[in-house]
């Protein structure tokens, strides 16, 4: 099986997610290399950082048209947090940013509750406990599940979004990658 | 809202996990590793590592620490002690840990919350107080500031923190109960999560603490009998908490 890329934009903690590829018996590598994230059967865009930070990245890598391009081919890719975030049209956060608009929708901060948005929640129709840890949410019409109210899922053709943290969550996280790696 | 969290703290002395008394009578418990993967098991919901020397010679240890911790822990974790700068949150962050916990550094230079913050999110970014008679205390809770305990809390928030962390320094090691007045006073005037600390005797304790505030610290009580926890877990869940369901069938 060929390696999982996982998408470099300088601030992601891409070392969890590799160590959750490694237990499912895959192997990755981190690049921001054009060819390899517009070839890779799997891609995963990570997410730690802040959304015009990354997006600044991912644009002078060219990591931004490769990861257009392999969607538009039809090959999957998972963003994960402020990876399903950039692939909105654009996002609130920074003063306004805009992403790689591979889905409809955009990005708002986060005014229900104490933010950051920290810890544990049951998300349907999976039924399992998944970790999030963000101030930023996704609204689009491709939300495929949602936690009181707050978009933690989209799918649009190729592209699944989870705004939770699947590497970090034991082994109901760990399950859910499977499954993802599974659909490629 | 997420659901209460249990939060295991281990406390590292050069690589290794040690119990003891304000750096009195430090006892070498075991592998920071092999500690970190079975509270995972247990099911903590995320775990503290404590760098509690962090002398500039440890640095390459604890990066070591971290990185082996991020290879086999499958929760998140955040590190702190020695976090002065923002290359030393970067250095943490880039090991595998999901945040850092700031301290003595944040109070010493407010600023450094908010360039943490912009890097890596406000949720990478922990500010821990140790708190006694309404005031922050420094060097592990042993020399107290001028600075006020809740207006620091709030600066703390409004310049990027993502979570407080605090440890009433009167309770802490007590074993009878978490300070509840003044974890509702900071809870009160921030609007980041909160996670208490210091004091938990019993699941009774973690179970007041965790129907006031968003997160319990503890330490202890889970070191005496690492293997204890999930039974810990269960004594808080039949007193009426809430927490993360461990084991869903899938499908």
């Amino acid at each position: 099986m060929s390696d999982v890329v996982v998408v470099d934009y300088g601030a992601g903690n891409t070392r969890s997610v590799r160590a959750a590829l490694t237990r499912l018996g895959r192997t990755s590598v981190v690049s921001s290399a054009t060819s390899a994230i517009r070839e890779a059967d799997f891609v995963v865009l990570p997410g730690v950082g802040s959304a015009r930070s990354a997006m600044q990245h991912l644009d002078d890598t060219g990591a931004s048209d490769a990861l257009r391009q392999r969607f538009a081919e039809g090959r999957a890719t998972l963003g994960i947090c402020l990876g399903m975030q950039l692939a909105m049209a654009s996002s609130e956060e920074d003063g306004g940013v805009n992403g790689l608009g591979l889905l409809e929708g955009d990005v708002v901060r986060l005014k229900e509750g104490r933010v950051p948005r920290l810890g544990w929640s049951v998300v349907e129709p999976w039924g399992q406990a998944y970790y999030f840890a963000h101030s930023y949410a996704v609204r689009s019409s491709d939300t495929v599940a949602d936690v009181e109210g707050v978009t933690v899922a989209v799918r649009r053709d190729s592209f699944l979004g989870v705004q939770f943290h699947p590497e970090k969550s034991g082994p109901a996280g760990l399950d859910f990658l499977d499954q993802c790696l599974s659909l490629a | 809202m997420p659901l209460a969290r249990l939060i295991p703290c281990l406390d590292v002395a050069h690589g290794r996990v040690v119990k003891g008394v304000s750096f009195v009578g430090l006892r070498d418990v075991g592998d920071p590793v092999e500690l970190a993967e079975l509270y995972s098991d247990g099911g903590a919901d995320e775990l503290v590592l404590l760098d509690i020397t962090a002398t500039p010679e440890d640095t390459a240890t604890m990066t070591s620490v971290v990185e082996r911790v991020a290879d086999v822990l499958e929760i998140p974790f955040t590190v702190g002690g020695g976090v002065r700068s923002v290359d030393d949150a970067s250095r943490i962050i880039e090991s595998g840990a999901d945040r850092v916990s700031l301290n003595s550094a944040a109070l010493a230079d407010p600023s450094l919350i908010t360039k943490i913050a912009s890097r890596f999110g406000s949720q990478a970014v922990v500010v821990a107080i140790d708190a006694g008679a309404g005031v922050v205390h420094t060097h592990g809770g042993r020399v107290a500031t001028t600075t006020p305990t809740v207006p620091w809390a709030v600066e703390a928030c409004e310049r990027g923190a993502g979570e407080i962390l605090l440890t009433s320094i009167r309770q802490d090691g007590q074993r009878s109960g978490y300070d509840l007045e003044l974890t509702v006073a900071v809870r009160n005037a921030v609007t980041i999560p909160v996670i208490a600390s210091g004091g938990a005797g019993s699941a009774r304790h973690v179970a007041d603490a965790l129907r006031v505030t968003d997160a319990a610290l503890v330490a202890s009580i889970v070191h005496e009998n690492p293997t204890g926890l999930a039974g810990l877990r269960r004594e808080i869940e039949a007193l009426g908490i809430e927490l993360r369901p461990l084991e869903v069938p899938y499908g």
